[in-house]
């Protein structure tokens, strides 16, 4: 037996006790919308106990029966119900009672599983350094993965719930962010149908792809061949320009803001989508060239040396043996600089004036006012992040292998 | 070609460029010719505009250029042919400040209309009206009436005066392009008090921003490292933040983190963590004290900054994990064998492995945070002691209609961006390859 051991028992224990107490809490209040008080010191005391019976069964050896996290599972629920005096969410039991069953259960599991993942081969006598690193790495590991898919996945999931809900609902009870199904599909979706009946939305989205694709092709029609000739000419300064190239990209947006509204003023682009239309290929190019050029590089160049021979052009080599060889390379920064067309904010903000050409970006701030209730903006909030994340997962593994690529040897 | 006119061979290599490689060299310029024109148009152009802006006394209205504006109407209600009317012109400068001069209106007198009175300065050669107005005071104000009789065919026609557009011309002082300069702009900026706070917001801002976004993606790099049912999903959420558009995560923040309807601040006043709502973006310090030393804690800048740090992590952790994936593990065998802990074998291995990449991401975030503009503008708008040099670039600029102090703290973002870049220049790896 050792002190040492039993307290980093302990510890796990009352870790992922009030932890799971808090994150199951908090998620059976948003899915119920009823206040649950979840009692965190009880539900500490139970993930402790259940540590510990759960190291003391494990390490016991030769004795047949239930296996050891059948144990814990027990002694947790016990130790909660009763340290909680049977109400471990402080909601009486009828209210929501298959939401409290479930999360009942949730934690029981949720505790079980984590300590069982948590404190495989944990022992009361002596452990080494490196069987208690082991066991703070997994805790560690363990909290990540809880504190990171919560924070990633809320802001999404609010902003979902709270287009579907209705203005009522939400000044009622903001914590509410259940699917109120009894107002019908129609009801559900009735932010969306306004954006698009009355805040003409289907425009700005017709606008929005208008503009993204049209960026796309400008930015690939102008860098393939400035790619190419970077990779694969020589000339004076083709070493710094390679380098320096990316330098174009730290070039902060807000700098150029002031003396290109003053110039678009001037001459009449600023209020119009050719104006934006040669700003962002402007701002894409440089990032285009750079992830091209390095894949470029990649490529034997026998191959175009082979077709160079045999009589082909160089713009007949770069049509017919390169291009065709970086199809996967054209698609990740096409998706890229898609992206970057698509959630540009900052243009389009100083930009657009005239609502018949409003991006996105620019519609859904037009929103963001006093006037205008929380769920329609969350609602143009998800219109305008549907697609993109749509086609990121669609073209996920691309798009990985794009950015990193040329810039991580492996 | 010139190889069989009795070079001797031992001269070397031909020095110089031959022909070919002429040929080529043009050809390569050319396939960058496009994008050498339009970075030089919409990036270099507008870096060195900057310096020009910065040192006039340029206001947003001042980008409409002085003009005369002209209002052409038909008085004095003619009803059959022959009765007498006037056609008369109202003048108005446009600038209140600037004098227009050489001023000429020309106009099409419309058909029917019989001038028998002209305005002074006005000449008449057929239907072709010109008149000579001179230089006009700012501000100034005037009518040209033209007398005449009106035909049949004028009162059938539907405003007939409306047939031809008066055009008036003169030459106007254009702020933007004279050579009157001032160094008020960046007097202004820098005597302001608020200046050196943005300062230090900004920084501040861009340092705990870009350290946090490297934390939480080493972080969540080593979480996804090993293989696991759900890995792929896990990685693909992770990256969610950082591909969702900004106008969209921003807002969410808002309305999450709202002191009145966010979700955030009813959980914790109705859970009884918290006595009263807390507002996360318009609250600008919480004051407490530690051994009886008052303290400020910068709350609005602290939530700006864990956005940040929210919305950037998974660039870093997508690099960082595609590094740590290309690290042979035989080290991590042998250590093993040696007894090493796993604590020990990142510290000692995995650590100096992504130092690398570690030190060029922290020069691309540090640069990018301290570019960005975006998200503090639409968390904030960089009220509650949030606003960094770039928001003040739109707040001078735009807010407060003052171009040319816009332009100037650009400039002061500009010069800090460039040092920047100098001192990474220096001191980065070589070896990553950035």
């Amino acid at each position: 037996m050792r002190p040492a051991s039993i307290v980093l028992t302990a510890f796990t224990g009352l870790l992922w006790g009030v932890m799971a107490m808090v994150v199951i809490g908090v998620t059976l209040t948003l899915i119920t919308g009823e206040v649950a008080l979840p009692q965190a010191t009880a539900a500490g005391l139970a993930g402790l106990l259940g540590a510990l019976v759960f190291v003391w069964r494990g390490s016991a050896t030769g004795t047949g029966g239930a296996p050891a996290w059948a144990y814990c599972a027990v002694v947790v629920f016990l130790v909660l119900m009763i340290a909680s005096f049977a109400g471990p969410f402080s909601l009486p039991l009828s209210v929501a009672p298959v939401w409290q069953g479930l999360a009942l259960i949730a934690f029981v599991a949720g505790v079980t599983a984590a300590l069982r993942l948590c404190l495989r081969d944990a022992r009361f006598g002596a452990m080494s350094r490196y069987e208690r690193e082991v066991i703070y790495i997994r805790i560690a590991k363990g909290v990540g993965f809880v504190v990171f898919t919560i924070i990633v996945a809320l802001p999404f999931y609010v902003m979902v719930m709270t287009s579907l809900k209705s203005q009522q609902t939400l000044l009622a009870n903001p914590l509410d962010l259940s699917i109120d199904f009894s107002q019908g599909l129609s009801g559900l979706v009735r932010s969306y149908v306004e954006l698009f009946t009355q805040f003409n939305f289907g425009r700005y989205l017709m606008v929005s792809a208008f503009v993204s694709v049209a960026t796309v092709v400008i930015t690939l029609l102008l860098s393939v061949p400035g790619a190419y000739a970077v990779s694969r000419l020589r000339f004076p300064g083709q070493a710094l320009l390679a380098r320096s190239v990316l330098l174009i990209y730290m070039v902060p947006a807000i700098v150029l803001v002031i003396p290109l509204y003053a110039v678009f003023s001037q001459l009449g682009l600023r209020n119009t989508l050719t104006g934006l239309l040669i700003v962002y290929p402007a701002t894409t190019i440089p990032v285009a060239l750079y992830m091209l050029q390095g894949y470029f590089r990649g490529l034997p160049a026998e191959l175009e040396e082979a077709g160079l021979m045999d009589g082909l052009s160089r713009i007949g080599v770069i049509l017919k043996i390169t291009l065709p060889l970086s199809l996967p390379a054209l698609a990740s920064v096409s998706l890229y600089v898609f992206m970057i067309a698509w959630n540009e904010f900052l243009f389009a903000f100083m930009f657009l004036d005239n609502p018949d050409i409003f991006t996105l970006s620019r519609g859904v701030v037009s929103l963001n006012s006093s006037e205008v209730p929380r769920q329609h903006l969350m609602a143009g909030a998800v219109i305008a992040t549907v697609p993109v994340l749509v086609i990121f997962l669609w073209f996920e593994r691309f798009l990985v292998q794009g950015l990193t690529a040329g810039s991580v040897k492996g | 070609m010139s190889a069989q006119t009795s070079q001797p061979v031992s001269e070397g290599p031909p020095k110089g460029i031959g022909p070919m490689q002429r040929r080529e060299m043009w050809l390569a310029y050319l396939m960058l010719a496009p994008t050498f024109l339009i970075i030089l148009v919409i990036v270099a152009g507008p870096l060195l505009a900057n310096f020009w802006i910065s040192v006039k006394p340029v206001q947003l209205g001042d980008l409409r250029p002085p003009a005369v504006l002209v209002n052409e109407r038909l008085r004095g209600g003619p009803e059959t042919a022959g009765d007498s009317a006037t056609l008369e012109y109202r003048l108005r400068n446009s600038s209140r400040d600037e004098e227009i001069r050489d001023v000429v209106l020309k106009d099409e007198v419309p058909a029917g209309f019989t001038v028998t009175g002209l305005p002074q300065g006005c000449e008449l050669s057929g239907s072709a009206l010109t008149c000579t107005l001179g230089t006009v005071e700012p501000g100034w104000r005037d009518r040209l009436q033209l007398e005449g009789t009106v035909s049949e065919e004028f009162l059938a026609a539907n405003r007939p005066e409306r047939a031809s557009e008066p055009v008036v011309t003169g030459d106007a002082n254009n702020v933007l392009t004279n050579f009157e300069f001032t160094f008020e702009n960046f007097s202004r900026i820098f005597s302001a008090d608020e200046f050196w706070s943005v300062l230090r917001v900004t920084f501040y801002y861009t340092i705990f921003g870009t350290g946090g976004a490297l934390v939480l993606g080493l972080f969540a790099a080593q979480l996804l490292h090993t293989a696991f049912p759900g890995r792929g999903f896990l990685r693909g959420l992770f990256l969610f933040p950082y591909v969702s558009p900004v106008i969209a995560v921003a807002f969410t923040w808002v309305v999450l983190f709202d002191p009145f309807s966010g979700t955030l601040n009813a959980l914790l006043t109705k859970m009884g963590v918290v006595s009263d709502p807390i507002n996360f973006f318009g609250q600008r310090a919480i004051e407490f004290s530690i051994f009886g030393i008052p303290l400020e804690f910068p709350l609005a800048l602290t939530t700006v900054i864990a956005f940040e740090a929210w919305r950037y992590f998974p660039l870093s952790f997508l690099f960082i994990l595609a590094r740590m994936q290309s690290i042979n593990t035989d080290m991590y065998e042998a250590a093993e064998m040696d007894g090493a802990t796993p604590l020990q074998q990142f510290w000692y291995l995995s650590l100096p492995q992504l130092m690398g990449i570690l030190s060029v991401l922290f020069l691309l975030r540090f640069i990018w945070t301290f570019n960005k503009f975006d998200d503090i503008f639409l968390l904030t708008g960089g009220n509650a002691g949030t606003r960094t040099l770039t928001v003040d670039v739109y707040e001078q600029g735009f807010a407060l209609s003052n171009l040319g102090a816009g332009a100037a703290v650009a400039v002061v973002v500009f010069v800090v961006l460039v040092t920047f870049a100098t001192l990474f220049i220096r001191f980065s790896p070589k070896e990553e390859g950035l």
